[in-house]
């Protein structure tokens, strides 16, 4: 027991951080220690990420195999935890200036965490589950953190149903594997598998899990709350959505395919190819129209994820080794991309029309260049970060014998090239009479924009031991 | 098969009897009750509001509030049902577990408290 209690540690020390915060807080000054919580948090999640990297590099099991500690689990929890960090750190300045920032914040954040860090390390349907639905509930209730907003409230309620929704996708499914398997068991699971086919009872449970879990990385058929999502919730909890859920719920995707169903790969990879073609796609057409940056950020993902899925879809190990990569570089990205974003503002009012960057280039050259490497590293432009994350993708498919998916990939990534470099074009050659924006004075805004147009360019000589990492990782989740 | 039909016999007396019961009782209320209507007898119940009026009334979210606080501590008194029926067969991770889960709950509890989310103005 102890020594289970030793494997779940790190999510001890969180969730009794968050408690006693929450306790602390409102016995004490409420909301005007927030900032300061913010702050404490932050900090904590970066020494949780360095104490999980830095921990031996063996697998673990607990609690009879509910809890997996590996190394596939270590890579997305380091991922997670630096990103939340990151946008925590950013988003201080923007909600206080807004009125926005509760103590509750941070503490529904850290709880997000912890679920986010118990699916990625769920070996049993049930531990998935828990971890999906209290990472789920703290973002629900994070999307409708402007209460007095109409359109915030919004989408808190449309994320909640859809996510209800596809939360009971994802239990009937659950419920369909274990009435055939025998138990909730990943390791049990893949024994079933073995013996011969899939029934088609355990092939009906596994589509209804595929549709849960694509639900809640917004893979297109399942995408229609992103857009109102991420457009109605304040504008730092959407550069959360955009970060840490996205690498947990494709973090729980590829465990639940490789550990549970590693088996009946064919069964599971047309559906995974499938979706992530429909993502790409409808990701790259459907931005364009796009005149809020929030929702083509939004569409952005969606066309992000179906890449990302790419590399799960070919089955092999150097697939989900090219997911990894390609997760990590689209969370510094957005991170970077987002840092610019919080900063778009005209008279302290937060701005989120792309025409009002006409002429960006004038005003804040340095800045305007750290977007044109992020926005050219998001469309996959040569020779930007995100362009050798896509080349890992695009050649895990091309092995993994799925050559058509590499090649409309490629096709997809040129289409929605056009909408990032149109943002690059009003920056520097748009109108020179529109209405502009104010400088933003965030230091710390600025200090993340920068960083993550640098780490886009140096990243081409070295990945600072990403791909290594990554590579172990996917080693000790395919087997 | 004549084994197994008959085990469910019981079940088939039973729902007889309810079914008898039930009529009876609405019969015997048409037949022998005394019956002095006023309008707020024959309206349709409602809880706390007036039966007819627009369905889309403003809801006091207060409601939603208490009901979910209910819903909490009905779930804590679920789980300790069992647990209390096999108290002498848990161990000792039986028993801190669910006083680790009665922590969270009071942590809540107490947080809610503070928060002002219990009183009524």
């Amino acid at each position: 027991m102890s020594a289970d209690l030793t494997l779940i540690l790190p999510e001890i020390v969180l969730a009794v951080f968050a408690m006693l915060g929450l306790l602390g807080a409102v016995y004490t000054g409420k909301d005007a220690l927030a900032p300061a919580l913010v702050w404490a948090t932050s900090a904590l999640l970066v020494l949780v990420a360095l104490w999980v990297g830095l921990a031996a590099p063996e697998t673990h099991t607990g609690f009879g195999g509910m809890f997996i500690d590996d190394g596939f689990s270590r890579f997305a929890k380091v991922t997670l935890l630096l990103s939340a960090a990151a946008v925590l750190a950013m988003s201080e300045g923007y909600m206080s200036a807004r009125g926005l920032l509760r103590f509750e914040y941070p503490i529904l954040i850290t709880l997000a965490v912890v679920g986010m860090m118990v699916m990625v390390s769920a070996g049993d349907l049930m531990s998935l589950y828990m971890g999906l639905e209290l990472q789920s509930l703290a973002l629900y209730v994070v999307a409708s953190l402007r209460r007095d907003s109409i359109k915030s409230t919004e989408a808190g309620l449309k994320y909640f149903v859809l996510g209800a929704l596809s939360s009971g996708l994802l239990l009937y499914g659950a419920s369909l594997i274990y009435g055939y398997a025998g138990t909730t068991l990943f390791s049990g699971i893949i024994q079933t598998a073995q013996t011969g086919d899939v029934s088609l009872g355990m092939l009906f449970g596994l589509i209804f899990v595929i549709s849960g879990l694509a639900f809640k990385v917004s893979a297109v058929p399942f995408h229609m709350w992103t857009p109102d999502v991420y457009e109605g919730a304040p504008t730092p909890i959407t550069a959360f959505f955009a970060t840490a859920p996205k690498v947990a719920a494709m973090g729980l995707f590829a465990r639940v395919m490789h550990d549970a169903f590693g088996n009946a790969v064919g069964d599971w990879q047309q559906v995974v190819a499938l979706i992530s073609l429909l993502s790409m796609f409808l990701g790259a057409i459907a931005a364009i129209g796009q005149t809020n940056i929030k929702r083509l950020m939004a569409y952005s993902s969606i066309a992000h994820m179906g890449y990302a899925l790419m590399g799960l879809a070919s089955g092999t190990v150097f697939g989900v080794q090219a997911m990894l990569v390609y997760l990590a570089i689209y969370v510094t990205m957005n991170v970077g991309t987002f840092a610019f974003i919080l900063m778009m503002e005209r008279d302290g009012q937060p701005v989120v029309d792309v025409a009002s960057l006409n002429m960006y280039s004038k005003r804040e050259p340095g800045k305007a260049l750290a977007m044109l490497v992020l926005l050219f590293s998001l469309a996959g432009v040569p020779p930007m970060l995100g362009f050798f994350g896509k080349l890992y993708v695009l050649r895990a498919a091309y092995e993994g014998g799925l050559a058509w998916l590499a090649i409309a990939g490629v096709v997809a990534s040129v289409i929605g090239a056009f909408y990032y470099l149109r943002i690059v074009f009003y920056m520097y050659f748009g109108d020179e009479n529109a209405e502009g924006l104010d400088g933003g004075k965030s230091p710390v805004l600025w200090g993340f924009l920068m960083a993550s147009a640098v780490v886009m360019v140096l990243g081409i000589i070295n990945m600072f031991g990403v791909e290594g990492a990554a590579a172990a990782a996917a080693a000790s989740l395919v087997n | 098969m004549d084994e197994m039909l008959r085990e469910y016999l019981p079940i088939l007396v039973f729902l007889a009897v309810a079914i008898a019961l039930g009529l009876i009782l609405i019969l015997a209320a048409l037949v022998i009750a005394v019956r002095r209507p006023d309008p707020e007898k024959v309206s349709a119940y409602e809880c706390g509001f007036n039966a007819f009026d627009d369905a889309r009334m403003k809801f006091d979210v207060r409601f939603y509030l208490v009901s979910i606080l209910f819903i909490i501590f009905d779930l804590e008194i679920a789980f300790l049902f069992p647990w209390a029926v096999a108290f002498k067969d848990i161990s000792m991770t039986g028993f801190w577990s669910m006083m680790v889960f009665l922590g969270v709950l009071t942590a809540g509890f107490a947080y809610e408290w503070k928060k002002g989310a219990l009183e009524w103005q």
